[in-house]
C-alpha cells in the first residue's frame, strides 16, 4: 500500500520533473522542501470528506506535460466587448507579456516578483505539485488610495494537448483602494489539459475589491482554482464564480475576514450538463466582530451533469455580531443529473445571526404551464424559467458589460432565454 | 367554435367531469356556475391543456380541430386563453419580457414578424389602460408581489394583448373588491366582439351583473345539469344551489 502511495505523486510529475518551479526564485527553501517530500502527498480518494463526490483519478492517471508555447494566440474572441480593461494573458500557465497590456493605470503595479515570499505550506497533493512545479508567477499590487477606472482582465488559455498549467497569482490591494478584477478561463480547442491556478488576494483596510470569474472551458479540460482571500478591517470583497462550461471544475474559495466591519459576498452559478462535474467548495472564516458574509450559489443541472456544493462558515469565538447568510438552490433538469450539496456552519460565538438553506428540485410545473398557456413553447418556457432562476446571481455582476458578456455566453449555449 | 361532447376527466384516479356537453358559438358569452367541487376549474384546466388531468372519454373540438390532441402552447397560439383563478408568480421574469415572448409567438403562428420594441410598447400602454393597470406593473416580475386585484387585472391585460378567439375566465371575480370587479368586467366587455367567445366560470352572480352572459349553465357533479338565459343566474343568486342539487339528486335516487 505504502509503496503504491509513494509512487503516485512522483509518477504523476515524472514527465515534468525537470521543470524548475517559478516559485524557486521567490522561496527556494520551501520549494526544495516540498519537492523532497513530494512522495508523502497522495491523491485523494472519495473516502476523503473533501473529495467525496469529486473523483480525481481522471487527473492523476494522465501523463501531463509542461508546455511553453510562444506561438501567436488570438485572444480577441475572449475579450469582453466594450469593457474598459487592461489585460494579462497566461498561455499554458506562462505569462505572455507579448499578448498582455504593456501599461497599466497609475498606482497599478504588475510584476513577476512576489511581495509576500512567505508562501503557505501545501495542504494537499495538488498544492504540493503546484509549489514544486509552478509554471509562472504574477504579482499585482495596487497602491493606497487608488480607485481604478479600468478593469484588470486576466485570461488563462490552454493551447497544447496533455498540458498542465500551474500559474501563481498574487494580488495585493492596499488601504482605501478600489480594484476590479476579471478572470476568464478559456479553451482554444478540445485538447485534454489541466490547469490549477492559485490566487492569493489581500484586501487591505477600507479597500474594495470586486472579482468576476468566468469559467468556460472544453469538456476535456480539468480546472482547479484555489482562492485564498484575506480581507482586513472595513474591507469589502465580492466574488462571482460563473461556470459556463468545463469537463471537470473544482473551485476552492477560502475567504478569511481578518478584521472588523467587513462585508464579503460570494456568489456562483453553474450549469453542469453532458458529463461535466462542477464542484464549489467555499469557506468563510469570521474571526472578528461585526462582519457580514452573504453567499448565494445556484445550479442548473442537465443530462448526466453533476454538481457539488460545500459551503463552510466558521464563526470564531471573538466574532460576535456576525451576520452570515448562505443559500444554495439547484434545479435538476434531467433524471440523471446529480447534485450533492452540504452547508456546514460552525458557530462558536453566541451573539450572531447565521442562516443557511439549500434546495434541490425540479422546475416549477405550475409556472411552466402558465407560460405555455400564453403560447410559449416547452423549450422557451423552460429557458425563461431558467433565466429567472439564475437572474439574481447574474445581477451580482455589477458591471453591465461583463454581465452582458456572461448573458451572451449562456444564451449562445441555449442555457437561458432573453 | 367550441364543441364539447361527453367530456370525462379525472385527476389522481378521482373522476371530476362525468360527461359534459357544451356548444359555444362565435361571439357568445357562456357563464358556468355551480357549487364548490362541481368541476368548474377542472373544465377550465382541461380546455387549457393542463397535463395533470387525464381525459378518459369524450371530445373537444375547437374550430374543427381536436383540441385535446394539442399541447397547451398550441391551443394558446390557436386562440384559446385561460385567465387563471390563481395566476402564478414567477420571480425573475419581467411581465414585459414574458408578454413580449408570448406576443411574438402569437405573431409567428400567424406568419408575422415580432412587433418592433416601440410598437410593442405602445400596444402595452394601450392594453394596460384598458384594465387601469399601472405601467409600472409591466416592468415588475410576473405577478410577484401583486395584490389579488392586480393579478386578475394582469390576466385580463394579457388577454387583451394576446387577443384570443376563446377566453375562459376561471373565477376571475374571486377575491376582488367591487372596484376591481368593475375594472375587470369593463376590460372584458371592451374585448367582446362577434368573433370572440367567452366562458365565464363563476361561483357568484355578481360578476354577471357586469358581464352579461347569453347563456348560463349549472355544473354539478361533473355535468351540466341546467341551462338557461341570464335570468337563471338571478334565480341561483336568490335561491342558492340547493334546489338544483335536490332536483339532480332526486333523479339519481330514483
Amino acid at each position: 500500500m505504502v509503496e503504491e502511495k509513494i509512487s503516485k505523486s512522483i509518477e504523476f510529475s515524472k514527465s515534468f520533473s525537470d521543470h524548475t518551479s517559478a516559485l524557486s526564485g521567490q522561496n527556494p527553501l520551501l520549494v526544495t522542501e516540498v519537492k523532497n517530500k513530494l512522495e508523502t502527498y497522495d491523491f485523494p480518494t472519495t473516502r476523503s470528506e473533501e473529495w467525496k463526490y469529486t473523483r480525481t483519478t481522471r487527473i492523476s492517471s494522465e501523463a501531463w506535460n509542461i508546455v511553453r508555447d510562444a506561438a501567436a494566440v488570438d485572444i480577441t474572441p475572449f475579450l469582453i466587448p466594450n469593457l474598459e480593461a487592461d489585460h494579462l494573458v497566461f498561455v499554458n500557465g506562462f505569462l505572455r507579456k507579448d499578448l498582455s497590456s504593456q501599461q497599466f493605470e497609475n498606482g497599478v503595479h504588475v510584476s513577476q516578483e512576489l511581495q509576500n515570499k512567505n508562501l503557505a505550506e501545501p495542504i494537499n497533493v495538488f498544492q504540493a505539485i503546484h509549489t514544486a512545479f509552478c509554471t509562472d508567477v504574477l504579482s499585482i499590487r495596487i497602491d493606497k488610495n487608488i480607485q481604478t477606472k479600468r478593469h484588470l482582465h486576466i485570461l488563462y488559455v490552454n493551447t497544447a494537448s496533455q498540458n498542465i498549467a500551474l500559474p501563481y497569482v498574487e494580488c495585493i490591494v492596499n488601504e482605501m483602494s478600489e480594484f476590479k478584477l476579471v478572470e476568464s478561463f478559456v479553451s482554444l480547442n478540445d485538447d485534454k489539459s489541466f490547469s490549477h491556478r492559485e490566487l492569493f488576494l489581500t484586501v487591505a483596510e477600507n479597500a474594495f475589491v470586486h472579482l468576476d470569474k468566468i469559467q468556460s472551458q472544453s469538456d476535456n479540460h480539468f480546472l482547479l482554482n484555489d482562492e485564498n482571500v484575506s480581507v482586513k478591517g472595513n474591507g469589502n470583497f465580492t466574488v462571482n464564480t460563473i461556470t459556463v462550461d468545463g469537463g471537470w471544475v473544482r473551485n476552492n474559495l477560502h475567504i478569511s475576514l481578518d478584521g472588523q466591519n467587513i462585508e464579503a459576498n460570494l456568489n456562483g452559478v453553474f450549469f453542469p450538463r453532458k458529463k461535466q462535474l462542477i464542484d464549489n467548495h467555499t469557506k468563510v472564516d469570521h474571526r472578528f466582530p461585526h462582519c457580514n458574509s452573504n453567499e448565494l450559489y445556484k445550479g442548473l443541472l442537465d443530462d448526466q451533469g453533476s454538481g457539488v456544493f460545500n459551503g463552510k462558515v466558521f464563526v470564531h469565538p471573538d466574532a460576535q455580531k456576525t451576520n452570515a447568510f448562505q443559500s444554495n438552490a439547484n434545479i435538476l433538469l434531467s433524471d440523471d443529473a446529480q447534485m450533492n450539496t452540504k452547508p456546514e456552519l460552525e458557530i462558536y460565538a453566541d451573539d450572531v445571526k447565521c442562516s443557511h438553506g439549500t434546495t434541490t428540485g425540479q422546475m416549477d410545473e405550475n409556472a411552466l404551464f402558465y407560460l405555455k398557456s400564453r403560447g410559449l413553447g416547452e423549450d422557451n418556457a423552460r429557458k425563461l424559467l431558467a433565466t429567472a432562476f439564475i437572474n439574481d446571481v447574474l445581477m451580482k455582476i455589477s458591471n453591465l458589460h461583463i454581465r452582458d458578456f456572461v448573458t451572451n455566453e449562456l444564451v449562445s449555449r441555449s442555457l437561458i432565454f432573453v | 367554435m367550441l364543441s364539447i361532447k361527453n367530456l370525462q376527466a379525472k385527476i389522481d384516479e378521482k373522476e371530476i367531469l362525468k360527461g359534459l356537453n357544451l356548444e359555444v358559438k362565435a361571439g357568445e358569452v357562456h357563464a358556468i356556475m355551480g357549487p364548490n367541487g362541481s368541476g368548474k376549474s377542472t373544465l377550465a384546466s382541461v380546455l387549457a391543456g393542463r397535463e395533470d388531468y387525464e381525459v378518459t372519454n369524450g371530445s373537444v373540438t375547437f374550430e374543427g380541430k381536436d383540441l385535446l390532441d394539442m399541447p397547451a402552447e398550441e391551443r394558446a397560439r390557436d386562440g384559446v386563453f385561460l385567465a387563471f383563478q390563481y395566476p402564478v408568480e414567477i420571480p425573475g421574469v419581467s411581465n414585459m419580457n414574458f408578454m413580449k415572448a408570448a406576443h411574438a409567438e402569437m405573431r409567428k403562428h400567424k406568419g408575422l414578424d415580432p412587433l418592433s420594441a416601440k410598437d410593442f410598447l405602445r400596444l402595452v400602454k394601450e392594453k394596460s389602460a384598458l384594465v387601469e393597470l399601472d405601467g409600472q406593473l409591466a416592468n415588475r416580475a410576473v405577478n410577484e408581489g401583486f395584490s389579488g386585484g392586480e393579478k386578475k387585472r394582469n390576466e385580463i391585460f394579457q388577454m387583451a394583448l394576446l387577443e384570443p378567439k376563446l377566453a375562459i375566465l376561471d373565477e376571475t371575480d374571486s377575491g376582488l373588491d367591487i372596484d376591481a370587479l368593475r375594472i375587470v368586467a369593463n376590460g372584458v366587455n371592451a374585448l367582446r366582439s362577434p368573433e370572440r367567445s367567452f366562458i365565464v366560470i363563476t361561483h357568484y352572480q355578481r360578476l354577471l351583473d357586469h358581464i352579461v352572459p347569453d347563456f348560463v349553465h349549472v355544473l354539478y357533479k361533473g355535468k351540466i345539469v341546467k341551462s338557461g338565459g341570464k335570468e337563471l343566474a338571478l334565480e341561483l343568486e336568490a335561491r342558492g344551489y340547493d334546489w338544483v342539487k335536490e332536483e339532480v339528486d332526486a333523479i339519481e335516487n330514483v
